[in-house]
C-alpha cells in the first residue's frame, strides 16, 4: 500500500502545480487572479513603505534592493536570537538567550532560507522568537527566492530593455498572493488533524506508569505550514516532522510531503506560461523527475531491505530499516520524504538521515549536490538555469556554432558567471569538509577534545560531508548526530550558507540583466531547440558531469566505504 | 541608498506584523473550532490530563505493551532520535541488548520473530506507536501477568488497529494499555 501512497502522493503534487504554475505566472506579470481583494492590503504597504512597486529598475537596482532588505532581516533575527532572556510576552517556557555563534548560525540560516538547526526548538527558542523571527523569515526568505525567479523570467522574456521589473513588488505579491494562501490550507489540514496550535506553555503530567513528564509544545500548526511549503524545513520541534505534534499521521504526512515539492514543480510551469513555451516546461520537468526518480527508487530499496547488520544478528526485518524511523510512516514514506527534501533544499525530515542505511545517505547528499531537481521555491529553477546555460554553451561548441538561449545570445560574459556559480557549489562543499577532517586530524584525542562525531569511521566522515553539503545547498537537514552546536561549526557553515545562497542568486541576474538587453534573434534552421527530448538528454548529461562528477570522491569515502564494509 | 534602507526598515516592520504576528494569531483562532487538537489532543481521567494522544509515555512494566525504545527515554519536552549509523558497533551493541532484554521478559517469543521496530529507536524518540505484530508477540506475557485468557487480550488488539489513510497501520501503545487497565 505505501508504494501506492507514495505514486498518488507524486502524481497529486504534479497535478496541483500544473495549475498552480499558471496562477505564478500571473502573479508574476500583475495579470488579475482571483485573489485580487489584497490588492488594497498592498497598495496600503507600499504607501507607507515609501516604495513605488511599479517603478522600473534594472538588475543592479534589484540586487541592491534584495541585498539592503536581507541584511536588515538578519540584524532583526540576530536581535530577537540574543535577547530571548527578556522577551515580554510568547516566552511560557523561560526559553534563555542563544549564545552569540549559534545565533549568528541560526540568523544566517533563517534570512539564507536553509533552516539548518543548532538548536532545538523546545528548549532553545522562545514561542516570540519561533513567530516574530523565524516564521517571519520562512515566508519572507522564501518570498526572497520567489522575487529573484519572477526577475530572470522578466529578463529572459526581455527585448533589448533594462528593466527586469521591481523586486519589491515581486516579494510582497509572492508573500501575499502564493505563500500565505497556500499555508492557511496546510495549517487548517494541520489543525484537523490533530497539529497543535496554542500558547500554552509545556504541560506536566504524570504517566499512567507513574512517571513524571513534561510536554512541549506550543504555535506548531502555523510554522509547520510555512516550513513545508516554503522550502524551508525549520521545524518547531528539535526532530522536526518526526515528532507526533508536527506530523500526528499518514494525512499529515502526505500533505507535508507533497508541500515539499509543490511550489518548486509549480515553478517549472510557470516559466512555461510566463515564456509562452509549455513545452521546454516539459523538458526541463522531465529532466527533474528523471533525477528524481533516479535518487528515490533505489533509497526506496535500501530501506526496505533493512540495515543488514541487523539482520546478521538474526532479526528478520519485513518492516525494513526501523532507526530513526516513525511507526506511523514507515521506510517507503519516509525514503520518500528523504529524496523529496534533499532534492528541493527543504530540509525537513520525517525520519533521521543520519541512521538511514550507508548508501541512502549517498543518494540524500547527491539530490543536495546536485540542488536542480525541482530545488528550492524559486532558487531551485535558478539553479537549473545556470546548469542549462552550460548546457546550451556546450552543444554550441560542439555544433560550431554561437550559442543562443532563447533568442539571446551566450556570450563570454554570461558563460564565465554560470561556470563560476556552477564550482561555487562544490568548493563549499569539498572545500568545508576538507577543512573540518584536517581540523579533526591535527587534533590530539579528538573524540574527547571536539566530540563532533556521533559514529566511528566512514560515517563519521559522511556526518562533516552532508553537514557543508547541507549548508551549501541551503538546505537544512543535517546527519544530526553531528554536534554542531560548537564555534567552528556555527561559524563555518554559517558562511557557507551565505555565500551558497547570495552568489548563485546575484550570478544567475546578472546573466538575466546581460540578456535583457540583447537583441532578440529569430529562430532558424540552426538554431539548438531547448524544447526538444535532444536537449533533455544534453542537460541531464552536463548536469550529471559538471554537478555530480566533483562530488563522487567524497562520496566513495564516506558512504560508499561504509556500504562495502558490510 | 538612504531611502532604499528606510523603505526596507518600514516594509520589514510590516512582513513582521503580517507573517509573524497576524498570521500566526489568525490560525490560532480557527484553531479554537478543535478545542481538543489545537493544545495537543490531551487524553483526561477524573480532571487530570494523563497524557496526550500522539505523544508516546515510557512502559517498562511486564503489565503493559512496550512501546519502541527511545534515545531520550521519552522525554517529551526535548526529544530526538539516536543518530546512530547503520554500522556503528555502540549502536549494534544496543540493539542487541534490546533483543536480549525483550527475550528474558518474553521467553516463549523465538529470535527472528522480534518486529524491528521494537529494538530500534524512532527519530522522534515519542512514536506513541508500535507495528501491530510488535502487539500481537506480547499478548502471551500480558496474558500471563494479568491472569487474564489469551483470546481476550488478542481481541483486544485486534480492535485496537488503527488503519490511517495514507499511513501504516499502527497501533496506539497508550491507548491500548488504558484499555487494557479497564479489563477485569
Amino acid at each position: 500500500m505505501e508504494y501506492l501512497y507514495s505514486a498518488i502522493i507524486i502524481l497529486v503534487t504534479i497535478l496541483l502545480a500544473v495549475p498552480l504554475g499558471r496562477y505564478v505566472s500571473k502573479v508574476f506579470k500583475g495579470e488579475k487572479t482571483f485573489l485580487d481583494f489584497f490588492e488594497p492590503i498592498e497598495k496600503l504597504i507600499f504607501k507607507i513603505s515609501g516604495i513605488n512597486p511599479h517603478a522600473e529598475m534594472d538588475w543592479k537596482q534589484n540586487l541592491r534592493s534584495l541585498l539592503t532588505i536581507n541584511l536588515v532581516w538578519f540584524i532583526w533575527i540576530m536581535f530577537v536570537l540574543l535577547t530571548q532572556t527578556w522577551h515580554p510576552f510568547w516566552n511560557p517556557d523561560n526559553i534563555l538567550s542563544m549564545e552569540p555563534t549559534q545565533a549568528f548560525n541560526t540568523a544566517v540560516s533563517f534570512v539564507t532560507n536553509t533552516n539548518l538547526q543548532h538548536y532545538s526548538g523546545e528548549t532553545g527558542a522562545s514561542y516570540f522568537s519561533q513567530l516574530l523571527a523565524l516564521v517571519f523569515l520562512q515566508f519572507v526568505s522564501a518570498g526572497t527566492g520567489i522575487a529573484a525567479l519572477a526577475l530572470l523570467f522578466k529578463g529572459l522574456a526581455n527585448r533589448s530593455t533594462r528593466n527586469l521589473g521591481n523586486f519589491y513588488f515581486h516579494l510582497v505579491r509572492a508573500c501575499t498572493r502564493i505563500l500565505l494562501p497556500l499555508s492557511i490550507v496546510l495549517a487548517v489540514v494541520l489543525l484537523l488533524n490533530q497539529t497543535p496550535m496554542t500558547f500554552k506553555g509545556s504541560e506536566t503530567i504524570v504517566t499512567l506508569q507513574g512517571d513524571t513528564v513534561s510536554v512541549a509544545r506550543g504555535p506548531v500548526a502555523a510554522m509547520v505550514a510555512i516550513k513545508q511549503l516554503g522550502t524551508n524545513g525549520g521545524g518547531f520541534f528539535g526532530p522536526n516532522s518526526t515528532h507526533p505534534f508536527e506530523n500526528p499521521n499518514g494525512i499529515t504526512n502526505a500533505a507535508e510531503t507533497s508541500a515539499i515539492m509543490l511550489i518548486p514543480i509549480a515553478m517549472v510551469f510557470a516559466l512555461g506560461y510566463y515564456l509562452n513555451r509549455k513545452k521546454l516546461a516539459y523538458v526541463i520537468m522531465a529532466v527533474m523527475t528523471a533525477g528524481y526518480l533516479m535518487l528515490l527508487i533505489p533509497t526506496i530499496l535500501q530501506e526496505t531491505g533493512g540495515n543488514p547488520m541487523i539482520t546478521q544478528m538474526g532479526i528478520t526485518q519485513p518492516q525494513g530499516s526501523m532507526e530513526g524511523k516513525e511507526a506511523r510512516f514507515g521506510p517507503v514514506l519516509s525514503a520518500l520524504w528523504s529524496i523529496s527534501t534533499t532534492v528541493t533544499s527543504n530540509g525537513s525530515v520525517n525520519s533521521m538521515h543520519d541512521s538511514f542505511t550507508a548508501l541512502s545517505g549517498a543518494f540524500q547528499m547527491m539530490g543536495m549536490q546536485l540542488n536542480a531537481f525541482y530545488g528550492g521555491v524559486g532558487v531551485g529553477f535558478i539553479n537549473m538555469f545556470i546548469f542549462m546555460i552550460i548546457a546550451v554553451f556546450i552543444s554550441g561548441l560542439m555544433v560550431g556554432r554561437t550559442p543562443e538561449f532563447l533568442g539571446k545570445k551566450i556570450e563570454v560574459r554570461e558563460v564565465k558567471i554560470a561556470i563560476l556559480v556552477a564550482l561555487l557549489h562544490p568548493l563549499l562543499i569539498l572545500g568545508g569538509t576538507a577543512l573540518a577532517s584536517h581540523t579533526w586530524m591535527i587534533t590530539e584525542n579528538p573524540g574527547e577534545v571536539l566530540k563532533w562525531l556521533n559514529n566511528p569511521g566512514f560515517h563519521g566522515f559522511s556526518e562533516m560531508l552532508y553537514e557543508f553539503t547541507s549548508s551549501a545547498a541551503n538546505n537544512g537537514s543535517g546527519f544530526e548526530g553531528l554536534g554542531d552546536n560548537t564555534a567552528f561549526w556555527n561559524i563555518s557553515t554559517g558562511i557557507v550558507m551565505l555565500l551558497g545562497r547570495y552568489i548563485p542568486i546575484i550570478g544567475p541576474i546578472m546573466i538575466a540583466g546581460l540578456l535583457s538587453q540583447k537583441k532578440y534573434i529569430p529562430e532558424s534552421a540552426g538554431t539548438l531547440k531547448l524544447d526538444s527530448g535532444m536537449f533533455g538528454v544534453m542537460l541531464f548529461a552536463v548536469i550529471l558531469i559538471v554537478g555530480a562528477l566533483l562530488f563522487i570522491p567524497a562520496l566513495v569515502l564516506g558512504p560508499v566505504s561504509e556500504y562495502l564494509t558490510i | 541608498m538612504i531611502k532604499n534602507l528606510k523603505s526596507s526598515l518600514i516594509l520589514t516592520v510590516i512582513l513582521i506584523l503580517m507573517f509573524g504576528v497576524i498570521y500566526p494569531l489568525g490560525i490560532y483562532t480557527i484553531g479554537l473550532v478543535f478545542p481538543s487538537n489545537s493544545v495537543g489532543s490531551p487524553i483526561v481521567k477524573d480532571e487530570q490530563i494523563i497524557g496526550f494522544e500522539n505523544i508516546g509515555q515510557s512502559f517498562t512494566d511486564d503489565k503493559y505493551f512496550w512501546g519502541r525504545p527511545s534515545a531520550v527515554g521519552y522525554n517529551a519536552a526535548s526529544t530526538g532520535g539516536s543518530n546512530k549509523g547503520p554500522t556503528n558497533p555502540d549502536y549494534l551493541a544496543e540493539v542487541q541488548a534490546r533483543i536480549d532484554t525483550f527475550l528474558v521478559h518474553n521467553p516463549w517469543v523465538k529470535k527472528e520473530e522480534i518486529p524491528s521496530d521494537l529494538v530500534t529507536a524512532p527519530g522522534s524518540g515519542i512514536d506513541p506507536n508500535i507495528s501491530p505484530n510488535s502487539a500481537y508477540i506480547q499478548v502471551k506475557r500480558i496474558a500471563a501477568v494479568r491472569n487474564l485468557p489469551e483470546a481476550q487480550i488478542k481481541a483486544l488488539v485486534d480492535s485496537s488497529i488503527e488503519n490511517t489513510v495514507m499511513g501504516m497501520p499502527v497501533i496506539n501503545v497508550l491507548k491500548l494499555n488504558l484499555k487494557l487497565d479497564e479489563l477485569k
